[in-house]
């Protein structure tokens, strides 16, 4: 009798190799901002080596002469290349926030659930912000 | 270790335990930071520069870089970012690809492209930075 409420009991949670618990879930983990904080952080890092290699392919064009430099610049100022160049902006701050955060996270300092919390939304503020300032600076200057 | 007790209930940690540290990874932690610290200004560097390369079209981005000191800062720019990015990308295979013929696989193909990429890019700015308008 008791073997069998024990049995079911052992059924009713999902069960790792060797008999230990698993954790929980992706899909029944409460969203919460530093998670966002944290996927935002690996996203920008992976987006900023997409675009670093936009860069040295700006720079090769560069030193190519005019012709590779003017077929490479209009294909970044195109709305499309606009669009990827906004988005690199967002990640240049974002990712440079956040790893300002995380250095902070290194020293042991910030982990206080309400400031870890106040960190990400000051870091996910500071990228919008912080963006959308250079680009209305450039396109005020006529730049962009 | 082991004699007495079976080892079905311990984990790889109780294992480990006691064995000291595992000697090695302190360095890569340190490079991890210490060029994301050196990405702080040099980033910031970027987003001026490419204001101003946006501006001068050609001419303007070879007259950015024939000043020593911009040529130096997007040298290091492209030469930090690689190290950063070659170190990010390995700790993102590490984490999500667990097979090893292709971990090692993407790692190498990381690191490859990211010391090409630092090299054409450092190369460019210096022949650019060295040799002006025109000479192409």
């Amino acid at each position: 009798m008791g073997d069998v409420r024990a049995d079911a009991q052992q059924k009713a949670r999902p069960r790792g190799p060797g008999s230990m618990p698993l954790s929980p879930h992706l899909q029944i983990w409460r969203w919460h901002v530093t998670m966002l904080a944290s996927i935002l952080t690996r996203a920008t890092g992976v987006a900023l080596y997409v675009g670093a290699l936009i860069v040295v392919g700006l720079a090769l064009s560069l030193a190519l002469g005019p012709d590779a430099y003017g077929a490479y610049t209009a294909v970044l100022g195109s709305w499309l290349g606009k669009l990827v160049l906004f988005g690199l902006t967002v990640s240049i701050f974002y990712h440079l926030a956040a790893g300002l955060r995380h250095l902070a996270f290194d020293s042991g300092a910030g982990f206080q659930p309400k400031t870890a919390d106040m960190t990400a939304v000051a870091c996910i503020a500071f990228a919008v912000v912080a963006s959308l300032g250079v680009w209305a600076a450039a396109i005020v200057a006529g730049v962009a | 270790m082991g004699d007495h007790a079976p080892n079905l209930y311990r984990t790889p940690l109780s294992r480990a335990r006691g064995f000291g540290a595992a000697k090695t990874g302190v360095n890569r932690f340190i490079a991890e930071r210490a060029t994301g610290i050196a990405l702080v200004p040099l980033s910031l560097w970027a987003v001026y520069a490419g204001l101003r390369i946006a501006q001068g079209g050609y001419d303007g981005a070879v007259a950015l870089l024939h000043s020593p000191v911009n040529a130096a800062l997007a040298a290091l720019l492209v030469g930090f970012s690689c190290a950063h990015m070659n170190m990010g990308m390995a700790v993102i295979v590490e984490d999500y690809i667990h097979k090893p013929a292709t971990k090692v696989g993407l790692l190498l193909l990381s690191a490859g492209v990211c010391w090409l990429a630092g090299a054409i890019g450092v190369l460019s700015i210096l022949k650019v930075a060295f040799s002006g308008v025109g000479a192409y």
